[in-house]
C-alpha cells in the first residue's frame, strides 16, 4: 500500500490479480471487459506467467479447468454473454472442488442485448452458473478500490472452501477511473497437495473428477460440499450498512447501483427523510440476516437494481414478510439517477418530494 | 526369459470396456510408453467424456476428467501451469472430432507442447452407437438407421489429414491395432507422440482406428475384419506430418 494509481477499473482488477499471485490468465475478447485481457497480455509474458487469448469462452474457462487442477491460481473474465458459455466449465470446476477466480462485467441482455452497464446476470451468478447442485462465492464491488481488495479475497476464500468465486461488476465499474492502492505483491501461496502435478512417483495418483455414477455417492459428495456452504454462510458474508441505525426506509443496492442510492440517501436524508442503504458485497452468501433485521425495525424496502427486479427476490425471502419491499429498476443498460431514486424513496416516505 | 508382465502403468482397476473392443490395447500402450519413457511421476493425463470416462481410474499417473470435447483446452492449462510435466488427452471420435472440434484445432495451431491419444472407431459407444463424425457413408448407427446419407448427414472428417495442415503440429500419425504387427506400429507411433512433447517439438496426435464390436453388432474378430476392410480404405495408415526433428518453432 502507498503509493495512488488513477486507473481504469478493469486494468485495476488485471494488476490486483497479477499481485495476488494469479499469472495464469485465459481470456477471449468481449465489450466491456477487454481491457483485463490486454493488461495481462503487457505484463504476464514479462513475468513467466500464461496470458493466453483462447478460441473461445468454453476453451478459456476450461484452461482455467486444467490450470487450477495443476495448482496454480488461475482466471478468466468476461461480460454476459460469455459467461453463459463459460457456464459448462463452471459447473465442472465447482464439481471438480476447484478454485478459481471468474469476473463478469456485466452488460445487457438476453442475448447479445447491449455494451452499457447492467445486474441482469444476478440470477445467473447466484442461482444458477451452470447445471447441478452448487453455489459460487460471489462479490459485489462498488468502486475500484473494493475491487483491488476483493480480488484478495476471492482468490483465499475460492481456495480455502475449493470452490470457484465470481467477481460480479458491470461495466460503469469496469470503464471508470478512479485512484487505487495495490496490496503487496504476494509471494507464499497456500499449499494445494490435492493438485496434479506429476506422482513423482512417490504417492498415489492425484484424480481431479466430478464423475459419480453411483447415487449414493453422488449424493454424498453434494451433501458435503452443502455442509461447506453453511460454514461460508456463517463465516463470509460482507455488507456494507450506510446511515440505517435510524432508518425508517432502507434502500438495499449493490454494485455501481448502491453509489447512486447512496446520494439519492443523503438527498432524502437532507429533506428530512430516514432513509438508509444495506450493499451487499456478498451475493452469495446473501446477508439475509442484517436484512432481515432491518425488516424488524424499519417502515419499509426498497430495491434498486439495472435489471427488472432479481436480487429484490432474496429480499423478499430475507424480510420474510417483515415489512413491505418495493422495487425500482432501469435496464438494457440505463443507469438509474439519483432523482429517479430520491422519487422512489419519496414515495415510500409519503409522496412529497 | 523375458516374463510377459503387467505394466507399472496402469493400476490394478478392472477395466469396464465391452469384451474385444480395442481400447484396452490402446490403454495398455499408452501405459508402456509411459513406463519406458519413465515419465510416469511427471505425466497428467486429461481423460475425455465417452467410453473412456473413467480412463482416470486405470493410468497410474495424475489424472483430470474434462468436459466433453474440452480435453485439449484442459491439457493446455495443465501445460502452462507446470510446463516441465507431460500432458496427454485419450479422447474418442465425439468428443474430438464433433464437440471438441475447436479445442483441437486451436490447440494444434498454437502448437501446444501436448499430445493426443485420439480413438476414431467410427461410432459413440457410450451412449449406445449413434452416429459420429467419422462414422462411414453408408454404415448403419442408431441415429442413421438407413445408412449414413451423407446429402443428409455430410461427409466423415479425416482429423490427422486435416491437422496435418496445420503449422503447429510437430506429429501426426494413424494407426491400427487390429493384428501384432499393427499393434507393434502403433505402439511405436505412441511412443514417439510422447517423445515429441519430452523434446519439445510441439503438438502430437496419434489416432488409433478402433474397434466398437458393441455398438457395431459384429463378433470381436469380425469387428476387427471389418475394420480393415472399411475403415482402412477411407483412413489410410500412416504418418501424417513429421517435424519431430526441427520442432514447430
Amino acid at each position: 500500500m502507498g503509493q495512488k494509481f488513477l486507473m481504469k477499473g478493469n486494468e485495476a482488477i488485471a494488476e490486483a490479480a497479477i499481485r495476488n499471485g494469479c499469472i495464469h490468465f485465459f481470456g477471449y475478447p468481449i465489450t466491456p471487459q477487454t481491457e483485463v485481457s490486454a493488461y495481462m497480455s503487457k505484463v504476464l509474458p514479462k513475468i513467466g506467467g500464461t496470458f493466453l487469448q483462447a478460441e473461445s469462452e468454453i476453451a478459456a474457462i476450461n484452461m482455467v479447468l486444467g490450470a487450477s487442477s495443476c495448482g496454480v491460481r488461475a482466471m478468466t473474465s468476461s461480460s454476459s454473454p460469455g459467461i453463459s458459455l463459460k457456464s459448462e466449465g463452471v459447473s465442472y470446476i465447482a464439481g471438480s472442488d476447484l478454485p478459481c477466480v471468474i469476473l463478469n462485467v456485466m452488460r445487457g441482455g438476453p442475448g447479445l442485448g447491449g455494451i452499457q452497464p447492467s445486474q441482469s446476470d444476478y440470477w445467473q451468478a447466484t442461482k444458477a452458473l451452470g447445471h447441478g447442485d452448487f453455489q459460487l462465492l460471489v462479490f459485489a464491488p462498488a468502486t475500484v478500490q473494493e475491487i483491488v481488495n476483493l480480488m484478495g479475497t476471492a482468490f483465499d476464500l475460492a481456495e480455502k472452501y475449493r470452490m470457484p468465486a465470481l467477481i460480479l461488476a458491470d461495466g460503469m465499474l469496469g470503464q471508470m477511473m478512479e485512484p487505487v492502492e495495490f496490496p503487496e505483491k504476494k509471494t507464499e501461496l497456500p499449499a494445494r497437495p490435492w493438485a496434479t502435478t506429476g506422482t513423482k512417483e512417490k504417492r498415489k495418483p492425484n484424480i481431479i473428477n466430478s464423475l459419480y455414477l453411483k447415487p449414493d455417492e453422488l449424493e454424498r459428495t453434494v451433501v458435503e460440499r452443502f455442509e461447506r456452504y453453511d460454514v461460508i454462510k456463517e463465516n463470509e458474508v460482507r455488507v456494507e450498512e450506510y446511515l440505517t441505525e435510524d432508518a425508517e426506509y432502507i434502500v438495499v443496492a449493490y454494485g455501481a447501483t448502491a453509489r447512486v442510492v447512496r446520494s439519492a440517501v443523503e438527498s432524502a436524508r437532507a429533506q428530512g427523510i430516514k432513509a438508509g442503504l444495506i450493499r451487499p458485497i456478498t451475493l452469495w452468501p446473501f446477508p439475509e440476516k442484517t436484512i432481515a433485521n432491518a425488516a424488524k425495525r424499519v417502515k419499509s424496502m426498497l430495491t434498486v437494481e439495472m435489471s427488472m427486479g432479481q436480487m429484490v427476490e432474496d429480499v423478499r425471502l430475507a424480510v420474510n414478510g417483515m415489512c413491505g419491499v418495493s422495487f425500482f429498476g432501469r435496464t438494457g443498460g440505463i443507469v438509474p439517477t439519483p432523482a429517479e431514486v430520491l422519487h422512489e424513496i419519496c414515495k415510500l416516505a409519503g409522496g412529497a418530494e | 526369459m523375458a516374463s510377459f508382465h503387467k505394466t507399472k502403468g496402469l493400476t490394478d482397476a478392472i477395466f469396464h470396456y465391452c469384451p474385444g473392443c480395442t481400447h484396452g490395447i490402446v490403454h495398455r500402450l499408452v501405459a508402456e510408453s509411459m513406463e519406458e519413457l519413465g515419465i510416469l511421476g511427471k505425466t497428467v493425463g486429461i481423460a475425455p467424456v465417452g467410453c473412456a470416462v473413467m480412463a482416470y481410474d486405470y493410468f497410474n499417473c495424475d489424472m483430470i476428467e474434462a468436459p466433453h470435447g474440452r480435453a485439449p483446452a484442459v491439457a493446455t492449462g495443465a501445460k502452462r501451469a507446470n510446463p516441465d510435466n507431460i500432458v496427454f488427452t485419450y479422447q474418442g471420435d465425439g468428443d474430438l472430432a464433433a464437440i471438441g472440434t475447436a479445442e483441437t484445432v486451436h490447440a494444434a495451431t498454437r502448437g501446444e507442447n501436448i499430445t493426443i491419444i485420439f480413438i476414431n472407431n467410427a461410432i459413440y459407444g457410450m451412449t449406445g452407437g449413434q452416429m459420429a463424425p467419422t462414422t462411414l457413408p453408408g454404415q448403419i448407427t442408431q441415429t442413421t438407421p438407413y445408412g449414413r446419407d451423407v446429402t443428409r448427414a455430410g461427409y466423415p472428417i479425416r482429423m490427422c489429414e486435416m491437422l496435418s495442415t496445420l503449422d503447429g503440429v510437430a506429429y501426426a500419425e494413424r494407426v491400427t491395432v487390429t493384428d501384432v504387427p499393427n499393434v507393434r506400429n502403433a505402439k511405436k507411433a505412441i511412443k514417439k507422440a510422447f517423445q515429441t512433447q519430452i523434446d519439445k517439438k510441439g503438438f502430437s496426435i496419434v489416432e488409433v482406428l478402433s474397434s466398437c464390436p458393441t455398438n457395431w453388432g459384429l463378433e470381436p474378430v469380425e469387428a476387427l475384419k471389418w475394420l480393415k476392410e472399411n475403415m482402412i480404405p477411407y483412413y489410410p495408415l500412416g504418418c501424417y506430418q513429421d517435424r519431430t526433428e526441427k520442432g514447430v518453432f
